[in-house]
C-alpha cells in the first residue's frame, strides 16, 4: 500500500508536494547545553536527503526528537504538510516514520519474523501476524533487493543481513519515512553498495531516506539534498550535486580541512616486529588468530584493514600483552613472552610497546578518574612520577599533562576535569598523547578515530605520521579504509583469523581492498 | 526393589516436585522478562504463611490459597517497585523480599496464633484434599497400568493437575503469543521492544506478576496441601532450588518439569531411605537429605553445559541517549 498521494514516484519532490518532512525551529537544550537550536528543515518526498555533522553536532539529537525519543522545547513537525505531535516511538511509527539505528535494536536470539512483528502484531495469537510478516517479507524483497532469511535467528546473521532486517521492520510497519543513523559503519564496501541499491530503490518507490553519516563520500554518492549540522544549529542545506567534499568539510568544522593527510614516502628501516604463526582461542574454543605473519619495520605504517571482528581485536591484544597465544613475536629481534609472568601490558611497555587500544573508554581511559591520573596510567611507576619509593608525586603528573594537553590541543586544557567531561576526539587525543610521549619503538593503534570529529582526526592522523616520521614503526588497525588508505605505507587486510594478502595503497582500490575483506580474491595480483 | 515401593517414590516425587515446579516456572516468568529473582523463595514462605493463616481461619482451601497469592504477590510487588520502577539491584532486592518473609511470617504467626510461629494444624475440611480421578478404583486390578493410573496418576491434589497443566500452558504462551514474544524480547533485548513502542516497565511489572501468582500457588501447595497448616521456614530452600532447576532447565518450561521432577525424586529417595545400606557401607541420612543441594552446587558449578540466561537480566533497563 504505497501512500503519499501528491508524490508520484516518479515526479521527485513536485513543486505541488508539501514536504514529506518539515521542521520548523526545533530546539532542544540539556541543562546548559543546547543540542539543537532553532533548526528548520524541509526535504522534499522521495529523495535521499543526508545530515553530515561532527560529533556532538546535533545530528542524533534532532532525529530522537523525530522519533520520538525527545521532545523539542520549541518548534513544530510536519509530516506531509499535516503538523504532528511525537511524545514516544509509537506516534512516530504510527506518522509513518521508521529509524534504524547505529546499534541494531534487535532481539538476537529471535527469528526474523518474530523480530519484525514485535510491537506491530495482529492480534494476541502469533500465528496470523506471522503468516502476513512472512508474505510480506517476501514481497518487500522482491520489490527492495531486501533478501534474508525469515526463519533464520538474527544472532546468526551477518551484520548486513541484521541491518536488513532492521529496514524491514520499518517497512513492515509502512514507513513511508526512513531514518538511517551511520549505517555504514559496520559494513564491508560490497555491504554497503547493496545498502545503497536498496535506499535508491526505496527512493524510486517515493520514500524518504534521511542518511545520518559523518562519511563525506557517502554524501556525495546517494544524496540528493545535504544539511550540515555544527554545534546544533544546521548551517546549511544544499544540493548534492552543488556542492563538493572539500566545501562540506570546511562547513562542518568551520574552517579548512585537510582530507588527506600531507606525507612524505616511508624511509623503512631495520625491521622492528617479526609475527609468526601466531594462534588465538577464544573461551568457546573457536579460533580467532589462524597463524598470523608480519613484519614491521621502523619508520613504516603497517595498516591492517578489515570488518571489525576477524582477529584485529585480538591481534592487538596479544601484541599490547592481554590474550594470551601461541606463536612467535619478536620485537627488535628479540622474542616477546606471549604466555608467561612476562605477557602484560606493564611488560609490553617496558619493552618499548605503546598501545592505543580500540576502545579507548574502557582500555584507555578510567571515565570517572581526572586527565592527569589517566595521562600517568601505565606509566604511574615511571621515576619522574614517583617521590620516593612509596609515594607517587601528582604534582609531577599534573605538569606532565598540562604540557601534553598544550601540546596535543586538548580542550578544554584541565588536568583536573575527569576523563568522562572530555569529547571522544579529546579522549582520545589524551591516550595519544600519553603512548606517544613516551617515544615508543612500536605504536600499536586500534580504530584512532573512531567517535571522534574531523579537527581531532586530522591532529591525530599527523601525529601518527609524524612518529612514523621519527623512525618508529606503527601498527595501525581501522575499519575506516579511507583512514587505511591514507595512512599505511603498507596494508595487510584480515579476515576470519588470517591475513588475507598485502598490498601498497598505490597499488590497490577499495574494490580490491572490499573484496579481500570479504574473504574473496585471495592470492589475486 | 518391587513395583510398589517404585510406585511410591514416584508418587511422592510428584508430590514433593509440585511445589518446586511451580516455583521454576514461577522464576521463569521473571527472568525471561529480564528480572532475576532470587526472593522466590521469601515469596513462597509468605504465601505458605498467609494461606495456612487465612485457611485456619476461615477453614476454606480456597480462600487460603487465594491469600496466599495475594500475600506473594504483594512482596513481588514489592520486588518490581525496587528494580523496575526504581532501577534497583534486583539481587539486593530479593534478598530483602526473602529476609523480610522469614522475620514476618513467624512474627505475624506468633501474634495472631500465640503457636511459636506456626499457624494452626488445618483440619480436613482446611485442606485441598486427594482427587480421585473417575475410574481408578476400577481399573485399579488392571495390571501395571491399573496401579499406576489409580496410585501415581490419580489422588493428587488439584494444585497438583494444575501445576502439571501449567507447564504445556507456559510453553504455549512463551511460544505463541504476543505477550509471549514481547516478553522473552523484554528479557533479550530491552532497548528493541522500547523502540518497537511497548513499554518495557509494563512487560516487566506483567511478568512479575506471575511471577507472584505462580509462587503463591507454590506457596499455599506447602502449607495447605502437602502439610496441614504454616511451619516457619517450611520451604526449607526450595525457592532456590526452583532457581537451580530452572538453570538446569536453561529458562525453558517442559525442560523445567524434567528438572524439577528430578530434584522431587531426590527428596523422595532421602525421605524413604533414611539409612541407606549398600552392601556393607551405609551411607547415612544426613548425606541422603544433602542430595538436592550437592545436585544443585553441581549444577550451578556449570556440569550441565552452558547455559545461557536471558541477555538483559539483571540490569535495570535505562532508556539511551
Amino acid at each position: 500500500m504505497q501512500t503519499a498521494p501528491a508524490a508520484p514516484a516518479t515526479t521527485r519532490g513536485a513543486a505541488t508536494a508539501p514536504p514529506a518532512i518539515e521542521l520548523r525551529s526545533i530546539s532542544k537544550a540539556f541543562g546548559p547545553v543546547q543540542a539543537n537550536r532553532d533548526i528548520s528543515l524541509r526535504v522534499a518526498p522521495g529523495t535521499i536527503h543526508g545530515i553530515i555533522g561532527e560529533n556532538g553536532a546535533g545530528k542524533s539529537t534532532l532525529m530522537s526528537i523525530l522519533y520520538g525519543f525527545y521532545r523539542a522545547d520549541a518548534g513544530e513537525i510536519l509530516i506531509d504538510g499535516r503538523p504532528v505531535a511525537i511524545p514516544d516511538s509509537q506516534a512516530a511509527i504510527r506518522a509513518g516514520i521508521g529509524m534504524v539505528f547505529q546499534h541494531f535494536k534487535l532481539v538476537q536470539n529471535l527469528s526474523v519474523l518474530e523480530n519484525v512483528i514485535l510491537g506491530a502484531e495482529d492480534g494476541p495469537l502469533l500465528r496470523r501476524s506471522l503468516a502476513r510478516a512472512r508474505a510480506e517479507l517476501a514481497q518487500l524483497a522482491r520489490d527492495y533487493e531486501l533478501e534474508v532469511d525469515p526463519d533464520a535467528i538474527v544472532e546468526d546473521l551477518s551484520v548486513g543481513h541484521q541491518q536488513r532486517v532492521e529496514i524491514l521492520k520499518a517497512l513492515y510497519r509502512d514507513a513511508r519515512i526512513l531514518i538511517l543513523d551511520e549505517p555504514t559503519g559496520v559494513l564491508t564496501p560490497a555491504e554497503a553498495d547493496h545498502l545503497f541499491r536498496i535506499l535508491a530503490n526505496l527512493r524510486q518507490q517515493g520514500r524518504t531516506v534521511i542518511l545520518i553519516t559523518h562519511k563525506l563520500r557517502e554524501i556525495m554518492e546517494i544524496t540528493d539534498t545535504v544539511s550540515v549540522m555544527r554545534r546544533g544549529e544546521m548551517t546549511a542545506t544544499l544540493r548534492t550535486a552543488e556542492t563538493g567534499p572539500e566545501d562540506l568539510a570546511e562547513r562542518m568544522v568551520g574552517r579548512k580541512v585537510l582530507l588527506q593527510v600531507a606525507k612524505a614516502p616511508a624511509q623503512p628501516g631495520p625491521e622492528v616486529l617479526r609475527v609468526e604463526g601466531l594462534r588465538v582461542t577464544d573461551d568457546r574454543g573457536v579460533e580467532r588468530l589462524r597463524g598470523i605473519d608480519l613484519s614491521l619495520r621502523a619508520g613504516e605504517i603497517l595498516g591492517i584493514a578489515g570488518v571489525a571482528g576477524n582477529g584485529q581485536s585480538e591481534l592487538l591484544q596479544v601484541l599490547g600483552g592481554y590474550q594470551r597465544a601461541e606463536g612467535r613475536v619478536l620485537l627488535n629481534g628479540a622474542p616477546i613472552d606471549l604466555t608467561g609472568r612476562r605477557s602484560d601490558g606493564r611488560s609490553r611497555r617496558a619493552r618499548g610497546i605503546a598501545h592505543v587500544p580500540e576502545d579507548r573508554q574502557s582500555r584507555g581511559l578510567i571515565m570517572d578518574f581526572a586527565a592527569w591520573e589517566n595521562i600517568a596510567f601505565g606509566y604511574h611507576d615511571a621515576p619522574e612520577y614517583r617521590r620516593n619509593a612509596i609515594l607517587m608525586d601528582n604534582a609531577a603528573m599534573q605538569t606532565a599533562c598540562a604540557r601534553a594537553m598544550a601540546d596535543f590541543d586538548v580542550r578544554p586544557p584541565l588536568p583536573m576535569l575527569p576523563a568522562r567531561a572530555f569529547s571522544g576526539g579529546n579522549q582520545q587525543k589524551i591516550v595519544v598523547a600519553r603512548e606517544i610521549e613516551r617515544n615508543p619503538d612500536l605504536l600499536l593503534v586500534g580504530q584512532p578515530t573512531r567517535g571522534v570529529d574531523i579537527g581531532a582526526i586530522e591532529f591525530i592522523h599527523r601525529r601518527i605520521v609524524a612518529l612514523r616520521d621519527a623512525g618508529k614503526a606503527v601498527l595501525l588497525v581501522s575499519v575506516e579504509l579511507d583512514e587505511i588508505l591514507g595512512l599505511a605505507d603498507r596494508i595487510a587486510v584480515m579476515f576470519d583469523g588470517r591475513i588475507m594478502g598485502e598490498r601498497l595503497p598505490g597499488q590497490t582500490d577499495e574494490r580490491e581492498l572490499g573484496l579481500m575483506m570479504a574473504g574473496m580474491a585471495e592470492g589475486a595480483a | 526393589m518391587d513395583f510398589a515401593t517404585l510406585l511410591q517414590i514416584l508418587d511422592s516425587t510428584v508430590r514433593l516436585g509440585t511445589p518446586l515446579l511451580l516455583a521454576c516456572l514461577a522464576g521463569l516468568f521473571s527472568e525471561r522478562a529480564g528480572v532475576f529473582d532470587i526472593g522466590l523463595e521469601g515469596k513462597m514462605l509468605m504465601a505458605a504463611f498467609c494461606a495456612g493463616a487465612v485457611a485456619a481461619v476461615t477453614g476454606s482451601p480456597w480462600a487460603g490459597l487465594l491469600a496466599g497469592v495475594a500475600g506473594s504477590v504483594a512482596l513481588g510487588m514489592v520486588h518490581a517497585l525496587a528494580s523496575i520502577s526504581f532501577r534497583g539491584n534486583q539481587l539486593i532486592s530479593g534478598v530483602a523480599i526473602n529476609f523480610l518473609a522469614s522475620g514476618l511470617t513467624v512474627l505475624l504467626g506468633q501474634n495472631l496464633f500465640h503457636l511459636g510461629g506456626r499457624t494452626p494444624s488445618l483440619m480436613k475440611e482446611g485442606r485441598f484434599q486427594p482427587i480421585t480421578l473417575p475410574g481408578a478404583e476400577t481399573l485399579r486390578e488392571v495390571p501395571v497400568i491399573g496401579p499406576v493410573y489409580a496410585d501415581l496418576i490419580s489422588g493428587h491434589s488439584i494444585l497438583v493437575y494444575l501445576a502439571f497443566a501449567l507447564v504445556p500452558l507456559s510453553w504455549w504462551v512463551l511460544a505463541r503469543t504476543r505477550f509471549g514474544l514481547r516478553l522473552r524480547a523484554v528479557g533479550e533485548n530491552p532497548a528493541a521492544v522500547d523502540t518497537a513502542g511497548i513499554s518495557v516497565a509494563r512487560m516487566r511489572y506483567l511478568a512479575l506478576t506471575i511471577t507472584g501468582v505462580l509462587c503463591g500457588l507454590a506457596g499455599a501447595y506447602l502449607a495447605i496441601a502437602l502439610s496441614a497448616g504454616f511451619v516457619k521456614e517450611m520451604t526449607a530452600g526450595r525457592g532456590y532450588i526452583a532457581l537451580a532447576a530452572l538453570i538446569f532447565a536453561k529458562w525453558r518450561p517442559v525442560p523445567a518439569l524434567g528438572a524439577t521432577m528430578l530434584f522431587g525424586l531426590l527428596e523422595a529417595v532421602s525421605n524413604r531411605y533414611q539409612n541407606l545400606d549398600l552392601g556393607g557401607v551405609v551411607i547415612p541420612v544426613q548425606a541422603m537429605q544433602a542430595l538436592p543441594y550437592v545436585l544443585t552446587v553441581i549444577i550451578l558449578a556449570g556440569f550441565v553445559g552452558k547455559a545461557i540466561p536471558p541477555r538483559a537480566g539483571g540490569e535495570p533497563y535505562v532508556k539511551e541517549r
